[in-house]
């Protein structure tokens, strides 16, 4: 375990996915402000699926990511203020943008299988001195050996962290620690952790990836975030508490805020709930759940068939137009399912 | 009479466009297939077919002794090496057909714009996810103001090879820039997704486009029959699901980021690109629909020279 574990919250990025991309930028702020008072060390702010997220795929928000990266960066005093870029959907461009407005850490995210596609953004992002911690998304699609060449791959670039992401809140816990370990074992570089509470299993592997020796871990208040939401953070912080974990991170300010200005937002509850659940247990991309109820409820079928289907033909993150793909062949009779055996 | 054309680059893309011109075109014939490394596997399937080739690159075409019948060059290298090849062609005067993303010359989409340009000196065949889509968003325009076109490829892993792996802004920019200036959109965008799946899986192409007005009658007409063009040079393309229409009027207006607000329809249409399985498998529909649609231009070109 390391002295000192770096804190990213991600309420304001992955939390946008729980709510269609539609904070406004006092609700931002006031949430920034407080993690900013309770000593998080990363704050995460950009379109749930990163800079220039906003589409018809994916969702328009509801400010420009300017206005909100330059709300947040003008009231934090503590935390740095990071930004999350997908090679293929958001730019060098867009990077340089968000570093303008303050971002001085950038996160890049990658399929678990594809880490040569952030070799130009890594290259750019160490040029303007960002922060830089490369994402392995989906990490629970391949075997541990196959992730750390992908982990390798990034580090030589020039990433300074590298993340096992469990986009679909798939991992289990043994598979946790063997990622965790295997990364600290094998890479120079930091290591990270970033998951989701499909399986309910959000602040434990998280402690166990800090156990393994995770330099940086990712939460959110009231996990707030896709599918069933990242793993707590304020509940995070209480356990390590009691693990005599010192995170340098203030439990009650974190309880104050999860309970009066993130858990009033969750229009749709932030939970582990019977669509949250089949994510993690199908291996799907946390973000396409509010993406499949609505096209469930368009086209009259079972949402819960969406996302089988779509694990069954291996979609990956960003992958959202193959919603509506499968709803309509469900819909228009083209793939039988569970239910109709 | 057939108009002889050089291929420039012996890798998966020139390979595969030499097997197309030698299977499907009356009109064209491989003059040489122009490559660097003797032992390449292109160059050795253009030896079995009898196609003249040279391991000397451009120079080595350049100085071959069946050079002056040369009248079409496609290149399908790299944009680095491309600016040499443009600078030959001029020179020689022969136009050059550009398969790179350097993006030198105007962007082709046949069934949108070749007629244009079949005089430039220099045209380019801008993404393999702009060919599968730029039609569809072309398509909408012709029939109403498009507001907006945007578009998501998904390619199999195993059909990017790394020259797109080190330079996906290129795609995402290239791509964007083309459904706006060819497809027709005051804004368009683009992604890419990469897919590892096993076995690879067909490349899908998804477009959204946001018209003015709610004519979904004639949005269908024209995307139909601009499906059916494009399948007369690419026949693995086609429409996975009819077109699915959402009218965006009041309480459903679109409202952007900066605050404005959209009124029309949304017209989302789901493609799907099966290569022919000439040189590359018939899931990278992403580099066969480049060398169809390369093949389609070269054609044109040439038959405009008054060669053929």
């Amino acid at each position: 375990m390391n002295d000192k574990v770096i804190i990213q919250d991600v309420t304001l990025r992955d939390g946008m996915h729980a709510i269609g991309h539609q904070y406004t930028v006092d609700q931002m702020v006031s949430i920034a402000r407080a993690l900013d008072a309770a000593k998080v060390d990363l704050i995460e702010v950009s379109h749930g699926d990163g800079l220039n997220g906003n589409s018809f795929n994916y969702g328009f928000s509801r400010h420009t990511e300017a206005e909100y990266l330059e709300a947040v960066s003008d009231v934090l005093e503590h935390a740095g203020l990071a930004a999350l870029l997908l090679p293929g959907i958001g730019t060098i461009e867009d990077m340089r943008a968000a570093k303008d407005l303050g971002v001085t850490t950038i996160r890049i995210a990658t399929h678990c299988t594809e880490a040569d596609i952030s070799a130009q953004h890594v290259a750019a992002a160490r040029e303007m001195d960002l922060d830089v911690a490369c994402f392995l998304m989906m990490a629970h699609q391949i075997p541990t050996a196959q992730l750390v060449e992908q982990a390798q791959k990034m580090e030589s670039y020039g990433a300074h962290c590298v993340y096992v992401t469990d986009s679909a809140g798939a991992l289990l816990m043994d598979e946790t620690r063997e990622r965790i370990t295997a990364f600290r074992e094998t890479l120079g570089c930091q290591v990270g952790f970033h998951n989701h509470n499909n399986l309910g299993l959000g602040v434990a592997n998280t402690v166990i990836a800090i156990e393994a020796g995770a330099h940086r871990v990712d939460g959110s208040l009231a996990g707030m975030g896709a599918g069933a939401g990242n793993c707590a953070l304020e509940v995070l912080i209480a356990v390590l508490e009691r693990m005599d974990v010192d995170t340098g991170v203030e439990l009650y300010p974190l309880l104050d805020a999860a309970d009066q200005l993130v858990r009033p937002l969750q229009s749709r509850p932030v939970q582990t709930d019977g669509n949250a659940l089949m994510m993690g247990y199908a291996g799907v991309y946390s973000s396409f759940l509010l993406h499949t109820e609505r096209a469930a409820s368009r086209f009259g079928v079972d949402p819960r068939d969406i996302l089988v289907e779509l694990g069954r033909r291996r979609m990956v993150g960003g992958q959202e137009d193959m919603i509506v793909d499968v709803a309509l062949d469900l819909a228009e009779g083209r793939v039988t399912t569970d239910t109709d055996a | 009479m057939t108009t002889k054309v050089a291929i420039i680059g012996s890798g998966n893309i020139g390979s595969d466009l030499m097997l197309k011109i030698q299977r499907y075109s009356s009109e064209l014939e491989v003059g040489m297939l122009v490559g660097i490394d003797p032992d390449s596997d292109g160059l050795a399937r253009a030896r079995a077919l009898g196609v003249p080739t040279t391991h000397a690159g451009i120079d080595g075409l350049v100085q071959s002794d069946g050079f002056d019948d040369i009248a079409v060059f496609f290149d399908a290298t790299s944009a680095k090496a491309h600016a040499r090849h443009d600078a030959v062609a001029r020179e020689t005067g022969r136009p050059i057909v550009d398969l790179t993303p350097a993006a030198l010359g105007p962007g082709v989409v046949p069934v949108a714009n070749l007629d244009a340009h079949l005089d430039a000196p220099n045209v380019n065949m801008v993404t393999c996810g702009g060919q599968a889509t730029i039609p569809i968003v072309w398509a909408v325009a012709q029939v109403a103001p498009v507001r907006y076109g945007e578009i998501i490829a998904s390619i199999s892993s195993r059909s990017a090879g790394p020259g797109t792996r080190a330079n996906i802004d290129e795609f995402t920019v290239t791509t964007a820039n083309g459904i706006e200036a060819i497809g027709g959109a005051a804004k368009g965008k683009a992604i890419i997704i990469l897919n590892p799946a096993e076995p690879p899986l067909i490349m899908r192409d998804t477009v959204h486009a946001f018209f003015e007005g709610d004519d979904t009658e004639a949005v269908e007409a024209s995307i139909r029959s601009t499906v059916e063009a494009v399948q007369a040079y690419v026949p693995g393309y086609r429409m996975v699901q009819r077109p699915v229409f959402e009218a965006c009027f009041g309480d459903a207006a679109i409202r952007q980021p900066d605050g404005t607000v959209w009124q029309g329809t949304r017209v989302s249409v789901f493609l799907e690109v099966e290569g022919n399985g000439d040189y590359l498998p018939p899931y990278a529909g992403n580099l066969d629909i480049m060398t169809a649609a390369a093949l389609r231009v070269g054609e044109r070109i040439a038959a405009a020279r008054g060669d053929a």
